[in-house]
């Protein structure tokens, strides 16, 4: 899995830090999305999934 | 049905839907269930005889929510005001009513104050305000006390005024102004001066906070935005009547209808004391299940547009309904359950959907969960003290809730 992001669409509802808080996070400045991991492990990918399909802005874009 | 509508919208259509089914105050109104199967894009009627489509289906909302051609900007010619709460057309009307980018820069002013870190550690704050109302609550056993009054207000009332700046004193001012702001059934003039009291008000507090402006949310826009230019003293005032209507008569209204849909279903309420770790499930759910949003949000079209197998022409307005696409059963299975272990219970548009994608979601959740434990934990006897149907629902306001929730223990 690869995970790339349009972060200047993002709107900072942090869905995704809710969902993947070891993948996503919000940069202290505004609350844009941050990628702690773009390749994350299998553990992780559900989840990854499921904060793409809620992200309001459809910011998140995930390879597999 | 979809073949006969004509691309201009037909003669004479309904209104918006609002009313819920009789004796079922916690289900949307029945109207919006054969919408989405016979009529997802249907025209309604707007209370000055201007018409607007209504959308019903979950995967139409998100479309048209998620596509910026929809505009939010209420000053776009074709913009369906009529009906609208909040007042009326002003200069400074608050970022949720624009575009981008003008809306990306205002917005990402107060973004990080509401990001998931800042609100968690709120959590203990929220945590020990809410005891200390639950304390002044067992006070009182053995009478009925009005719920709404007691807690579901205070809590996020106390919590917006804290974070922006805002005298607590004040919030008789700002919950009896609000109110009318939200109000359906009230007079246009009414609004108009209630309106106008509020901006009154808030202008009064900006000018005493650009004196001494504090560690807070108003005080730090203006130290860092207005005193830079970014923005003006006008532009300070419109966030916070922003952030302090929608700050607190939303959580309180949820607090009100989860509280009492967990006194009606005992056997949830014991699932939830026994194992704390659903309630973040169940206020997804209890959001899915409530969708309080009842009177929009509201787009026009900016260019053609076809959703759903219905062209929407440029200029013309869109009413969502939000409480429809979260009972949609393509989506949510047995959709009028109330299943606190729903898998999917977060795909829930109950916070709009979109760059507009309410900015205090985090905020909301964590006053939800922590709110709803507490109450859970220390009155687990709780009841309505009066019949459900002499409960005053709140079918005249754009926040539907109880208006008052009487209950013993």
């Amino acid at each position: 899995m690869k995970i790339t992001l349009d972060a200047d669409k993002c709107c900072a509802a942090g869905q995704c830090v809710l969902i993947a808080p070891e993948v996503f996070d919000q940069r202290d400045e505004d609350g844009v999305v941050v990628l702690l991991d773009a390749e994350p492990p299998a553990g992780q990918h559900a989840a990854v999934r499921e904060a793409a399909a809620i992200c309001p802005a459809a910011v998140i874009e995930v390879q597999e | 049905m979809t073949d006969m509508i004509d691309t201009t919208v037909p003669a004479a259509p309904g209104p918006l839907p609002v009313q819920p089914p009789a004796g079922c105050p916690f289900d949307p109104p029945a109207e919006f269930g054969a919408l989405r199967t016979e009529e997802p894009i249907s025209p309604i009627s707007l209370p000055d005889g201007s018409r607007a489509w209504l959308a019903t289906r979950y995967a139409d909302i998100r479309a048209i929510l998620g596509d910026t051609r929809f505009s939010s900007d209420t000053t776009v010619p074709g913009y369906p005001l009529s009906g609208m709460t909040g007042g009326g057309n002003t200069a400074n009307r608050g970022f949720i009513r624009m575009d981008p980018p003008e809306h990306t820069r205002l917005r990402r002013m107060v973004t990080r104050e509401f990001m998931v870190k800042r609100v968690e550690a709120l959590r203990p704050e929220i945590q020990r305000l809410t005891d200390e109302l639950c304390d002044a609550m067992e006070r009182r056993a053995g009478e009925p006390v009005d719920l709404v009054e007691a807690l579901a207000l205070p809590v996020p009332s106390l919590v917006i005024s804290l974070l922006l700046g805002v005298p607590y004193e004040d919030h008789d001012v700002f919950q009896r102004l609000t109110g009318k702001l939200l109000s359906r059934t009230i007079a246009e003039d009414a609004r108009e001066s209630a309106r106008v009291e509020l901006r009154d008000y808030l202008d009064a507090l900006v000018t005493a906070k650009e004196k001494e402006p504090g560690d807070d949310i108003l005080g730090r826009l203006i130290t860092e935005q207005q005193r830079t230019g970014e923005i003006t003293h006008d532009d300070v005032a419109a966030f916070a009547a922003l952030l302090l209507v929608a700050g607190h008569e939303t959580t309180a209204n949820m607090i009100g209808l989860s509280a009492l849909t967990l006194m009606r279903d005992p056997e949830t309420a014991e699932q939830l004391r026994q194992d704390p770790s659903l309630i973040r499930g169940a206020v997804e759910e209890l959001l899915r299940f409530h969708s309080i949003i009842r009177n929009g949000p509201r787009r026009v079209a900016t260019a053609d547009i076809e959703i759903g197998g219905q062209l929407i022409k440029a200029g013309e307005g869109v009413v969502v309904a939000v409480p429809s696409a979260n009972r949609d059963e393509t989506v949510f299975a047995d959709p009028d359950r109330l299943d606190v272990r729903r898998a999917n219970a977060q795909h829930h548009v109950a916070f709009g959907y979109g760059i507009h994608q309410c900015l205090g979601q985090a905020l909301a959740r964590v006053e939800l969960q922590v709110v709803i434990a507490t109450l859970l934990r220390r009155f687990p006897t709780m009841r309505p003290a009066v019949p459900v149907e002499e409960i005053p629902f709140r079918t005249d306001m754009a926040i539907y809730g109880c208006h008052s929730l009487p209950v013993t223990w």
